[in-house]
């Protein structure tokens, strides 16, 4: 199996807030892995560590064959982790300047340099795709939040990414549009996709996850198959997590 | 005795010709510097939030320098001082474009940092998540919405310039006012004069106004 993303040792912190401590971990090609902990325990900064969106202090990274150094440096290979890795945000960051059309078409256009008929091809397939083919003209501020972070999700993809990292994605959702976003996620998942996921959303981690990822103040304290994690926590603070966001 | 005061119509209208002769340069030079000072603006502002400081600082520093002191003496200093230092004379409209370009760019720079810093966090790393470079990222996901707020400050700063134009007739520049003086001086009917001088600022303005909220209705419309 390839591995996807390889993390030993990372350390990261925000002035003298040590966020992340000595993680390790690795994601295999085709893999599912959700990262569930409490606001604030790290879990949203690492996945932006994955991306170079934040910089980490110590330790190693590398994403398909591309190893990230500490504290920004090697952009060549940034420059190639973010052509390969797609993301996903809680808040959709779509641009409102652009239609929906435009939004998923500029970054092959730019980065890639397709061609205006193929870049506007993949955007109404992705758009069909994410169940939202016919509002490939309006603007974001047009649509709902499910339908915009469909978009989001259909404009990560039309980079063609090898790993996608969802950051909280439904967190910003009424929770009548969460469905929708999820069936999408099911629905990458089951066609092979490598995904890590940061979630609030058990269920989903319960369903689609391969591997769930507990973290507590910037640790991996648990980790394991989404059953065993869930029904069998072996760690107390996972133990206690579990019990007060299940217990509704 | 009774003091009475007539408006003359008829000195109003007749002054019109010889005044609306300073129109074109009022128009010259507020849109001339205007158009220099957009440039300027764009650069120093951008400079002025640039992470390095060796480009921060002198941008920070010319846009304090040229806030911070009158237009009028940004004019007379490079009419008259100028000279000195260059070697050969200025000619009056060039200083004038000079002085509304320097001063308006410093203002504009503030506009374009507001702008561009009022542009979500999010836009940015959507962008760079996408693979766009910093300059693809800033150039088309972020520039063309800061743009848009930028207009209704742009069109402040437009007024304001049309209207610091009218200091230049301490430098002889034949625009509106020097206009005005002139034939006032030979006619003595300033109230009548100075109410046209007026008249006609507005009417630029208004224009100026009206172009604007045209041209930010229709791009706000897709925001």
């Amino acid at each position: 199996m390839t591995q996807i993303v390889k993390i030993k040792g990372m350390n990261k912190y925000f002035g003298k807030l040590h966020v992340l401590k000595d993680i390790d971990l690795t994601v295999e090609q085709g893999e599912v892995v959700v990262i569930i902990g409490a606001s604030g325990s790290g879990k949203s900064t690492l996945i932006r560590c994955v991306n170079g969106l934040e910089e980490f202090e110590s330790g190693t990274l590398e994403v398909d064959n591309h190893p990230l150094a500490p504290k920004g440096g090697n952009q060549k290979a940034l420059a190639e982790i973010r052509k390969e890795v797609g993301m996903v945000f809680q808040q959709f960051n779509l641009f409102p300047h652009l239609t929906v059309r435009k939004n998923i078409m500029l970054a092959p256009m730019k980065v890639k340099n397709a061609a205006q008929v193929v870049a506007n091809a993949t955007a109404e397939r992705l758009l069909n795709r994410v169940g939202i083919g016919n509002q490939a003209d309006k603007y974001p501020s047009q649509l709902s939040g499910g339908q915009q972070q469909r978009v989001a999700i259909a404009r990560a993809l039309a980079m063609e990414p090898r790993l996608m990292l969802f950051d909280e994605p439904t967190s910003a959702l009424d929770p009548e549009m969460i469905g929708e976003v999820l069936d999408v996620m099911r629905e990458l998942a089951k066609e092979g996709m490598t995904m890590i996921v940061v979630t609030h959303e058990m269920g989903f981690a319960r369903e689609v996850a391969d591997r769930v990822i507990y973290i507590h103040e910037g640790q991996i304290v648990e980790e394991g198959k989404p059953a065993d994690v869930f029904d069998n926590p072996q760690n107390e603070r996972t133990q206690s997590f579990l019990s007060r966001v299940l217990a509704h | 005795m009774e003091f009475q005061f007539q408006f003359d119509w008829q000195a109003a209208i007749d002054s019109i010709p010889y005044l609306a002769k300073g129109i074109p340069y009022t128009l010259l030079i507020s849109f001339g510097g205007l158009l220099i000072g957009f440039v300027l603006g764009i650069i120093f502002g951008l400079l002025s939030i640039n992470k390095k400081w060796f480009l921060r600082w002198p941008a920070t520093a010319y846009i304090e320098v040229f806030r911070g002191t009158p237009i009028l003496v940004q004019v007379l200093f490079i009419f008259y001082g100028l000279p000195d230092l260059i070697g050969g004379p200025i000619d009056p409209l060039t200083a004038g474009i000079a002085a509304i370009a320097l001063n308006s760019g410093a203002y504009i720079s503030e506009v374009v940092r507001g702008g561009v810093q009022s542009i979500d966090k999010g836009q940015t790393e959507a962008g760079l998540s996408l693979g766009l470079s910093r300059s693809q990222t800033f150039w088309s996901i972020i520039w063309p919405q800061a743009f848009r707020r930028m207009i209704p400050p742009l069109g402040n700063q437009g007024i304001v310039s049309i209207k610091d134009t009218s200091l230049f007739s301490v430098i002889g520049v034949g625009e509106l006012v020097r206009q005005g003086q002139v034939y006032i001086a030979n006619t003595f009917t300033a109230f009548e004069v100075y109410f046209v001088v007026a008249i006609m600022y507005l009417a630029i303005t208004l224009s100026l106004s009206l172009i604007l909220r045209l041209l930010e209705r229709r791009g706000l419309a897709s925001v």
